[in-house]
């Protein structure tokens, strides 16, 4: 099952080595991971999206508890959460393919940045699965490159209206 | 106040705190601010080795009148193994320095023994200077990334002013919590450059809190299974010794009547002589040990991780019972076994809490279940004319030393018969490479274990092939009078390698063979200025003991030829469940 990991550590490479190291040398099987500056100066926010049976995934959370720098560790997966992935992707475009290009954009509400003759470069927001599906209906148009963030999550506060 | 514990603190100030003689808040190079720094924490010796990038650093230690003593080891390994020696035997923090470069990664064999077996110990090491960095300048090696899974955590210091702090966090992390080794790496310009020493800095790690509470919501349930048990099970581990806890864990078995069998790295943190020890589980450990932990109905597991080398197959491993484990490592609890009562603290606070809860348990059953595979197995060895066995050597150190003395061992089949035999009574004694089995270990160990433990009488029990990988310490023992009996039990083999090839690689002696080339100990020994004896004889054995025994200030080779090709005995094949194991040879 894929879990959302939130962890909140130093700002440091040394603790981001530690984290991504213990992914390599333990065998946890990783996803996706995104470093960031976090809420406050001198610290990042990582958000991990691993694989593994509930086993790992505790021993995956216990692990990066241990590592000095890391303050908090949270895994998402069975509390509400948001979640964002974002894409961009360069696709071929002809004059002829690009109405039929932006019209997929629009299913998506994708944003097109950068426009060439010969390219569309085009961003993408939301969950995993979203940008996935977008990322499949553009390939048949031709895709030149893709550059992705990985997952990047919050716990949801909002509780609903009761 | 930090929120470093009283117990690490004392540790950490060997309890006599030296006044610290350099003025606050002065301006200091690096290195000066290093040395006054330990000498503020209360570390007495710094086992190191100088080079390129630490000789302004080796200035100050030749010029400063406050600071640690100074042992120059005759290779970084040695320098980390004598490091983790001292800490074992002492519980204070060890601490190394090295040069940049290939003296840094001299020490990786070192930090990676003391790693897995959660020694605390912090390594300086030099590096060239932070301009240079990345530039594969001479003697330049990423040693922070190097050691990176094999360290507690790591420091890169950039700036002379942060050395002060980075030096007090480094050894409370490395003593408290887990404990684990600890690398500041220091460039050249940290160590020369100048910055303020304040001699008032407190340790406020917010990120590191290690748990240390007793009082736990489990600890009833735990009491609970445990007085209704009937077969119950106490497996202790080495985080009992770590923990100060022998005093703790005697108490509760001893109230509960429980029996106690130990990991290796657990031995003597419950006297061996006492009547509920079954000794050593695992491997090589006891019959009654192994079916003990087989056939028992509530086991607890302290301070114990449940290694492979312990467990056997894990899918036959102790199939019938309930499972308690307290740990001070969260990560160590349901790692390999499924615990139904988990317990994360320190096993100082935890153990006295559940021993209130326990009653004295009515196992008579057990009991004598357990004394019938005592008396129908027990540890036995068939003796051979004209021949010492190696067995009987290790049970004759065991009792002209009384179970009294601080040993360290190689890896090998030595190793092994030290932990069935001799006689452990108190923590802080056996110091062995239990997790990464590095040979080489035990020697220089040992010199750092009589260094920190000078009343102490310090024993290295090794074999003919490990004591080469580190023989040239001696130079070391000698100029500082270091007085450790090394005993080889020398069977001409990789004696451990030479047993599987036996059993089952077809008696194939593939590269086993040492005799044809091992030195002569007693030259070795005499051309280092050390103390040489040798014997084959059974009867010379315990005299030879006894003299080798009462010779101090200076170290000691003695070589004991014995039976060279004995085996290992009972044993868990590889991959076998611990209930499968094999008695004797026949
Ligand atoms: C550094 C290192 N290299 C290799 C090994 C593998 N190994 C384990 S035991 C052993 C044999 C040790 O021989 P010796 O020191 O003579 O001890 P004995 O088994 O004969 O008592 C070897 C090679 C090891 N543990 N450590
Ligand atoms: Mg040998």
């Amino acid at each position: 099952m894929k879990h959302t990991i939130s962890v909140s550590v130093q700002h440091s490479f040394n603790a981001l080595s530690r984290i991504v190291g213990l992914f390599s040398g333990r065998g946890y099987k990783i996803d996706s991971i995104s470093f960031g500056e976090g809420e406050e100066p001198g610290m990042a926010r990582v958000t991990i999206t691993a694989s593994g049976d509930e086993q790992v995934i505790e021993q995956i959370t216990k692990q990066l508890h241990k590592i000095v720098d890391v303050h908090k560790v949270a895994d998402l997966t069975y509390i509400p959460f948001v979640e964002r992935d974002l894409a961009l992707i360069k696709v071929k475009a002809t004059p002829t393919s690009r109405s039929e290009i932006m019209q997929v954009c629009g299913v998506f509400r994708a944003q097109i940045i950068d426009i060439t003759p010969k390219t569309l470069t085009i961003e993408v927001t939301g969950k995993k699965d979203k940008v996935d599906a977008a990322i499949s209906m553009l390939r048949p148009f031709g895709i030149k490159e893709v550059a992705r963030t990985g997952s990047v999550a919050l716990k949801r506060e909002f509780k609903g209206l009761t | 106040m930090s929120s470093m514990t009283v117990a690490a603190k004392s540790k950490r100030t060997n309890g006599t705190q030296k006044p610290n003689k350099a003025t606050p808040k002065t301006e200091m190079t690096g290195g000066e601010i290093l040395l006054t720094t330990l000498s503020d924490i209360g570390v007495e010796v710094i086992f190191g080795y100088p080079g390129g990038v630490v000789l302004g650093l080796y200035d100050s230690i030749f010029k400063l009148t406050d600071k640690p003593r100074h042992i120059l080891v005759r290779h970084e390994q040695g320098g980390t193994h004598a490091a983790d020696g001292y800490a074992r035997a002492t519980g204070k923090v060890g601490v190394v320095l090295a040069t940049s470069g290939p003296g840094a990664t001299n020490t990786v064999t070192g930090i990676a023994t003391a790693y897995m077996d959660s020694i605390p110990m912090v390594i300086f090491t030099g590096q060239v200077s932070s301009e240079m960095i990345g530039n594969d300048a001479f003697q330049e090696a990423d040693i922070v990334g190097i050691t990176r899974p094999i360290t507690k955590h790591s420091y890169l210091v950039m700036d002379p002013g942060d050395v002060e702090s980075v030096i007090h966090d480094a050894f409370h992390i490395a003593s408290t919590g887990r404990p684990g080794p600890v690398l500041i790496d220091l460039p050249k310009n940290t160590l020369n450059g100048k910055g303020v020493y304040t001699g008032s800095y407190k340790v406020a790690i917010k990120s590191y809190k290690p748990s240390k509470s007793g009082n736990h919501p489990k600890v009833a349930k735990a009491a609970e299974l445990l007085n209704n048990a009937k077969r119950p099970l106490i497996y202790a581990g080495g985080g009992i010794i770590q923990g100060e806890a022998s005093k703790e864990l005697t108490a509760l078995a001893k109230k509960s009547g429980i029996p106690v069998t130990t990991t290796l790295m657990g031995l003597g943190c419950f006297p061996e002589t006492d009547p509920q020890s079954l000794g050593m589980l695992g491997m090589h450990g006891t019959w009654c040990a192994n079916m003990a932990i087989s056939e028992c109905d509530v086991l607890l597991a302290v301070g114990a991780r449940f290694d492979d080398r312990v467990t056997g197959n894990l899918d036959g491993f102790s199939q019938h019972s309930k499972k308690i484990h307290i740990d001070i490592d969260p990560s160590s609890i349901s790692k390999n076994v499924a615990i139904e009562v988990p317990i994360v603290g320190h096993v100082k606070n935890i153990l006295p809490d559940l021993t209130k809860l326990v009653k004295k348990t009515k196992i008579d059953d057990w009991k004598a279940t357990i004394k019938n595979w005592q008396t129908v197995h027990p540890l036995r060895y068939k003796k051979q004319k004209g021949a010492i066995m190696p067995q009987f050597l290790i049970e004759k150190i065991s009792e002209i030393t009384k179970g009294e003395a601080i040993i360290a061992t190689d890896v090998g089949q030595h190793q092994m018969w030290v932990a069935q035999l001799y006689k452990f009574n108190h923590p802080r004694s056996m110091l062995t490479s239990g997790g990464l089995g590095t040979m080489g270990y035990g020697f220089p160990a040992a010199m750092g274990a009589a260094v920190g433990c000078p009343e102490r009488d310090v024993v290295c029990i090794s074999g003919d092939g490990g004591f080469q990988m580190t023989a040239f310490e001696l130079a070391t023992a000698v100029e500082h009078k270091i007085p450790v009996k090394v005993i080889i039990l020398n069977n001409g083999y990789l004696g451990m390698v030479r047993q599987w090839q036996e059993l089952f690689f077809g008696g194939r002696y593939s590269h086993s063979h040492l005799a044809g080339g091992n030195p002569d100990f007693v030259k070795l020994a005499e051309s280092y200025g050390a103390v040489g004896m040798r014997t084959d004889k059974e009867e010379e054995l315990v005299p030879l003991l006894k003299k080798c025994m009462a010779i101090k200030h200076k170290p000691v080779i003695f070589d004991v030829l014995v039976k060279q090709e004995e085996n290992v005995y009972p044993m868990v094949p590889a991959g076998a469940a611990l209930q499968d194991m094999v008695d004797t040879e026949d």
